[in-house]
């Protein structure tokens, strides 16, 4: 492009690459309870998708003939980050570099790079794998945090060993050292006809817990209070807006709680969705993706609403027992249409006459 | 809902009504606390014959006349058009096509005026000083006649919309020193030094239009305009339904219909104008341009300029003759060398970049500013991919979705960015401002805009052309049966009379054809 002519001569600074930045350093809180609770095995995980994704990311900007200083954005960096964050401790290095390839490449690159894809790269990968290797993707090793760790997860060697080879390496099989997240031991008991606060209180079930985040899960989406300052920090910093956060945590307390009050017996409080899985995690990094999000404010809060609708009822009503990834993902698509019907009133046309 | 909830607040006073999205940039007002200076007269003017928006003026004098400060040396062809006066007495010298600070860089028709440094005045106008008496339409036609365009940068002719229509009664005269633009201060340095004058002309504006109230709006980053402002109208005893209102600073606040909403509270339609709501707005500046014209008699031939830009060392706010050439006011701040300087016609915001530095000054010329090049860097450095963050859709101040409609422009989609509105871009740049991609969507909105006006214009061609080639075969056609009918009426009449009671005609045109 020429030397630009049209105004403004101005700028306020802004970057692509500060923005990512700001989402990476958002995180930080999060990356750091994820080291706290599965040691060795959360760094090695980040780092492989990390590396991995920028290798990636190289590959296909050479293979397109694209300048590298693209690489420079971020972007890359903070989708192996994002992606790690969303696995849960026992896949294996294979597992990690192959979601971050498919994340780069299926979830970004395909659709043209930075800017065009319709779902959220780190996710979609995250999806293709839970389909994929549905053992590993759903076996919770148990945190540090726990009161007998089955696994000293601050010896190096030790989860290095894990990590190439698995659980073969060790001579111990996944039922030794997992054990179940509360959103699918609520479901599993569920099925069996076990109310709801019966399973929780089996499940020794502390809220308190929940909110730090001591707890099985994916190594970053466990604590609520860390993912909340990070989420806190981006809103104050203007990277996200309150639109989307608060309308899909919004709706699911909504759901939740009515349909708690009503069925006790069948459906699990508000709290515990709150606390449970990925929902904060989605609800302030994932779902805010601005690319695969709708840009307009009132876009924003259809999207969210639904991307809340959907969670409640694939948690409550599907097959898996976590569904705010899927949520996301399938309020992706519908974003094209939510941009174009959810457009603001533009100054000066369609106002009453109120003469 | 969020739109409810703010209406709710309002009723509730909790929230004043303010125009939404908007950006801060850094305002660099270095110039705010220094007096106006009087630019020197330069020895040569150049006159554009068209300094308003509308139609261009036609040149009234030869070369070799002598002309004096505010006679008019081109008068005004059409309506919506003003005429232009000599800023100082001297001699045409040429009449001839000059660049004008345009950003196509093309040229106008120009008057030169050489200066015999006498700058003697024509009298031949009279002061209107019983204005208060006057009928609206002379005090109209005076406002006509000195030349008077909106001097905060749009140079509208200013006598069409001080009108008085009875379905459209005035209430409130707004008058604009809001001054957004960053770098800029002619409005503030006129609020602070001339307040007396300023009034005035916003009296006779209200007389004209017959408006009981009136609104000063001075944004908060001005706090001796506004208490200048404040102490004048103090003074004036018959201005009593008049206040200043102080706005917090945010841009674009200056712009008509913003500044509006902000202030009342009221949006103007789509393809109306301010007047139907009742309501008038003026910048200061034209507000005492407006009081010279009516009370002093003085046609419009200077105006403020505020020189400045981080590579000026001395800037400063200057009462300038239009006309003046560009480059002999960064030369009068010691700015001679311009080379790797980027110059701006108007503040960094909505202003034009000067392709060179021999355009003169003109009605429109709020200021002059000499960028170095690492600060306008930013700007625009390299396009990156829009990621959607939805922050330029926050900063438009019209509720614009800038990022689709910018994609729609450079697809070439144009149904699609007139279905989102691209003709009510006001083109403050406000969205490229927050882009951290650094798209330049004004561009490409200036780009659409373009393209839909240039695809119009051929269509009311073609349509004319096709109307014109229809009308013409139809002529062709008729004159062809026309002349068929003479021919047979001819031929009939002509024809030698037949002692037999008549055959058939067409035997007749037989045997006469063959004969």
């Amino acid at each position: 492009m020429p030397v630009m002519l049209s105004p403004p001569h101005a700028h306020g600074g802004d970057s692509i690459r500060m923005v990512m930045l700001t989402v990476i350093l958002a995180l930080l809180p999060a990356t750091m309870v994820s080291v706290y609770l599965f040691g060795w095995l959360a760094v090695l995980l980040i780092v492989t998708c990390m590396v991995t994704a920028l290798v990636t990311e190289a590959l296909c900007l050479k293979w397109m003939q694209r300048p590298l200083t693209a690489l420079l954005d971020n972007s890359a960096a903070l989708t192996g980050l994002f992606l790690a964050l969303t696995l849960p401790a026992a896949v294996p290095w294979w597992m990690a570099v192959l979601a971050s390839v498919f994340a780069i490449v299926l979830g970004k690159q395909i659709y043209g790079g930075l800017g065009y894809n319709i779902f959220n790269p780190a996710l979609s990968a995250r999806i293709i794998l839970l389909i994929s290797f549905p053992l590993h993707m759903t076996t919770w090793i148990v945190p540090m945090s726990a009161a007998e760790p089955a696994l000293n997860l601050y010896d190096f060697s030790l989860c290095l060993n894990f990590f190439l080879a698995g659980p073969d390496a060790l001579k111990v099989g996944f039922d030794a050292i997992s054990m179940a997240s509360p959103l699918g031991y609520v479901k599993t008991e569920a099925t069996l006809g076990v109310p709801v606060l019966e399973a929780l209180k089996a499940y020794d079930y502390s809220y308190l817990n929940a909110f730090l985040g001591f707890e099985a899960g994916s190594i970053g989406e466990t604590s609520a209070l860390a993912l909340l300052i990070g989420g806190i920090f981006l809103l104050a910093r203007h990277t996200i807006t309150w639109h989307i956060p608060f309308s899909y945590i919004a709706t699911v307390m909504l759901l939740s709680g009515l349909f708690n009050a009503i069925y006790p017996e069948q459906f699990t409080p508000p709290l515990f969705h709150l606390f449970a899985g990925g929902l904060i995690l989605c609800a302030f990094f994932m779902a805010t993706d601005p690319v695969s999000s709708p840009v307009t404010p009132m876009g924003q809060i259809v999207f969210g609403v639904g991307c809340g609708v959907l969670t409640w009822s694939i948690r409550s009503f599907g097959g898996y027992p976590e569904g705010a990834m899927f949520a996301v993902l399938l309020m992706n698509c519908a974003v094209p249409l939510i941009d174009h019907y959810f457009r603001p009133r533009v100054y000066g046309h369609g106002i009453k006459d109120e003469s | 809902m969020p739109a409810m909830l703010r209406k709710l607040a309002q009723r509730l006073g909790i929230l004043q009504h303010s125009f939404a999205g908007g950006v801060h940039p850094e305002m660099y007002k270095v110039t705010a606390a220094r007096p106006v200076e009087v630019a020197a007269i330069a020895p040569i003017h150049i006159l554009p014959m068209k300094q308003h928006i509308g139609e261009a003026c036609s040149p009234l004098v030869k070369v070799g006349d002598r002309v004096l400060r505010g006679q008019k040396i081109a008068k005004s062809e059409g309506y919506l058009s003003v005429p232009v006066h000599a800023p100082t007495s001297g001699r045409v010298v040429r009449i001839e096509e000059h660049a004008i600070p345009h950003p196509s860089g093309m040229g106008l028709p120009c008057i030169f005026i050489e200066s015999d440094g006498d700058d003697e005045s024509d009298t031949t106008l009279e002061p209107l000083t019983n204005w208060r008496e006057l009928n609206p339409a002379i005090l109209r036609e005076r406002a006509r006649m000195c030349g008077l365009a909106g001097l905060g940068g749009a140079v509208f002719p200013t006598f069409i919309k001080l009108v008085q229509d009875k379905r459209f009664p005035i209430e409130t005269v707004i008058l604009n020193g809001i001054e957004c633009e960053p770098w800029l201060t002619n409005d503030h340095r006129l609020m602070l030094e001339k307040p007396h004058d300023i009034l005035t002309g916003m009296a006779i504006v209200m007389h004209m239009v017959g408006a009981k109230s009136g609104i000063i709006a001075i944004e908060d980053n001005k706090p001796d305009a506004a208490e200048s402002m404040r102490r004048a109208l103090a003074e004036a005893s018959e201005m009593q339904g008049v206040h200043v209102v102080v706005l917090p600073t945010r841009y674009p606040q200056g712009s008509e219909k913003q500044l509006i909403y902000s202030l009342t509270g009221k949006e103007v339609e789509a393809g109306r104008l301010p007047m139907h709501i009742g309501v008038l707005c003026q910048n200061v500046g034209t507000s005492k341009a407006l009081f010279e014209a009516v009370v002093q008699a003085r046609p419009l031939t200077e105006r403020l300029v505020t020189v400045s830009g981080d590579a000026v060392e001395n800037p400063a706010t200057l009462s300038v003759r239009l006309g003046t050439p560009v480059r002999s006011l960064f030369a009068s701040r010691g700015l001679d060398d311009l080379t790797g300087l980027h110059l701006l016609h108007g503040g960094p915001m909505m202003g034009e970049r000067l392709k060179s530095v021999d355009v003169p000054v003109v009605k429109s010329t709020t200021g002059l500013l000499a960028m170095r090049t690492e600060t306008m860097m930013l700007a625009h450095t390299e396009e990156q991919p829009c990621i959607r963050c939805g922050h330029c859709s926050e900063a438009c101040p019209v509720h614009l979705v800038p990022n689709l409609l910018a994609d729609a422009c450079r697809s070439d989609q144009f149904d699609r960015a007139e279905n989102y509105q691209l003709f009510d871009c006001i083109e403050c740049g406000s969205c490229s401002y927050v882009c951290p991609a650094n798209i330049p969507l004004v561009h490409y909105f200036r780009y659409g805009k373009g393209q839909i006006a240039q695809t119009r214009r051929e269509q009311v061609f073609a349509e004319a052309s096709r109307k014109r080639s229809e009308a013409r075969e139809r002529r062709i056609e008729a004159e062809k049966t026309e002349k068929a009918a003479r021919r047979s009426r001819v031929r009939r009449d002509h024809a030698p009379a037949k002692p037999v009671e008549s055959a058939e005609p067409e035997n007749n045109d037989a045997t006469q054809e063959k004969s």
